[in-house]
């Protein structure tokens, strides 16, 4: 996890195989509680992603100026000032995208991914590998953000992409679902239970995508003799 | 420990809390005039969305006061608009709070016309259940646009319930408990504008202050 990954690596970790949301669990309090709706989820996901992209570029920036000992409160200082000074200029120039995304600014400063990967990434690598990897580690939790609101949106509302027209214009309109009024749903999915089930279920799929890969490697490497020795399952 | 480094460090530190601190007042100048404008554009639309097309002929966020009834409107102190057109009383339309919705206040925008019928009503935020009790929102379904053109004697007082207590309000399927909050409120709104009278629309309006809220 140092400065040899190459960018592809670094995208790859991201999306999948160092996915915040669902292997290293970060940032649970924004993913479950904004994770209502596939529309909501898109807003907060991408909202934390340009925020996180921010925030690495500012710490990768400052990296050799921070002693060690006071790292962790300059990372706190400027995510708050950063997310601060987004929220505002948001409500002053962009109002409209405000209005829909505007409930989920101040809840990134509560985000353990951004000074995770302040921590973890941002202070030991340079600005464009710091910035690649906001991005890439934002488009992970976007997906399994948008995936857990549309799930738990479709079972519980029979809608998807509800009012994702207020977010994106008529492109929204294209995206949105509706089963009509009389589909009542599972509520549960909706309240505060569903989101940790349905995350325990994406997250048990993940491990089981992950499993089949490594026997199908390692029984690749059975097969021939010269291959690398075969990696234990589980 | 050295003291030299530690004093190093806290150089550091508190040159970033002073970088951080400017960057925000910075931003926050740059913005407050704007955001306060913005507001307000908000604020009317809100208000124009419940009174007749063409009625606002003053600026209703100035021309506002602020009443004190927490038993009828919900909060410790509510807003009171009023909306007039050359001269003449149109609406007032305040922000009561429904203090006993399912999972916590909502809070509701009602504008109450010259003849106390009811122009409209809208919910401006609300915790209820998704999929159940926020079918309160106009974006969701019409239940709170039936409120339009109803008034103390339109159903008369002791049909101002939901159907379920005996009224004409329908209730949600698996949500009666915030509809019978908000026509509850509704009409300690209209009961409170009722007994004030012609009083609301003759206080002088409060000094100007840091735009909507």
């Amino acid at each position: 996890m140092s400065g040899q990954q190459t960018y592809l690596e670094i995208v790859r970790n991201g999306l999948w195989s160092n996915n915040q949301s669902l292997v290293a669990l970060l940032g649970m309090c924004p993913l479950l509680a904004t994770s209502t709706s596939a529309t909501n989820g898109l807003g907060m996901g991408l909202a934390t992603t340009a925020v996180l992209t921010m925030s690495n570029v500012a710490i990768s920036l400052i990296r050799h100026l921070v002693r060690p000992e006071i790292r962790l409160p300059v990372f706190v200082l400027i995510i708050a000032s950063l997310v601060t000074a987004v929220d505002l200029a948001m409500q002053a120039w962009f109002f409209e995208l405000y209005k829909v995304l505007g409930i989920f600014i101040p809840l990134i400063v509560v985000n353990c991914i951004i000074i995770g990967r302040a921590e973890a990434f941002a202070v030991k690598n340079p600005v464009n590998r710091a910035a690649l990897d906001g991005l890439a580690m934002g488009a992970g939790m976007t997906l399994v953000l948008m995936t857990l609101g549309g799930i738990r949106e479709f079972i519980g509302q029979g809608t998807l992409f509800a009012q994702a027209d207020l977010m994106l214009g008529s492109f929204g309109k294209l995206l949105m679902v509706n089963l009509g009024p009389d589909f009542h749903g599972a509520i549960l999915a909706i309240l505060p239970p569903g989101a940790f089930i349905f995350l325990g279920l994406l997250i048990a799929l993940k491990n089981l995508v992950d499993k089949r890969a490594r026997n199908r490697q390692a029984a690749l490497a059975r097969a021939t003799p010269t291959g690398a020795e075969p990696q234990p399952a589980g | 420990m050295k003291t030299v480094p530690i004093a190093i460090a806290g150089l550091v530190l508190s040159a970033f809390a002073i970088v951080g601190v400017s960057l925000v007042a910075v931003t926050h100048a740059a913005t407050a005039d704007r955001i306060a404008a913005n507001d307000r554009m908000t604020m009317l639309k809100k208000l124009e969305a419940i009174v007749p097309p063409g009625s606002i002929g003053n600026d209703p966020i100035a021309d506002r006061i602020e009443v004190q009834a927490s038993e009828l409107l919900g909060s410790p102190s509510t807003s009171v608009y009023r909306v007039r057109k050359d001269g003449e009383a149109v609406a007032l339309v305040l922000n009561p709070v429904v203090p006993d919705g399912y999972a916590g206040p909502i809070k509701l925008l009602v504008a109450v016309m010259k003849d106390g019928s009811l122009g409209g009503v809208r919910v401006v935020s609300h915790h209820e259940t998704p999929g159940l009790g926020d079918r309160i929102e106009e974006r969701r379904t019409d239940w709170v646009l039936g409120f339009a053109g109803k008034s103390l004697d339109n159903p008369s007082e002791d049909k101002w319930k939901v159907k379920r207590d005996g009224g004409v309000y329908d209730q949600f399927t698996g949500a009666t408990i915030t509809p019978r909050s908000v026509v509850k409120a509704v009409a300690n709104t209209l009961r409170f504008v009722k007994a004030q009278g012609n009083e609301l629309y003759t206080q002088p309006a409060v000094a100007a202050t840091k735009g909507a809220s």
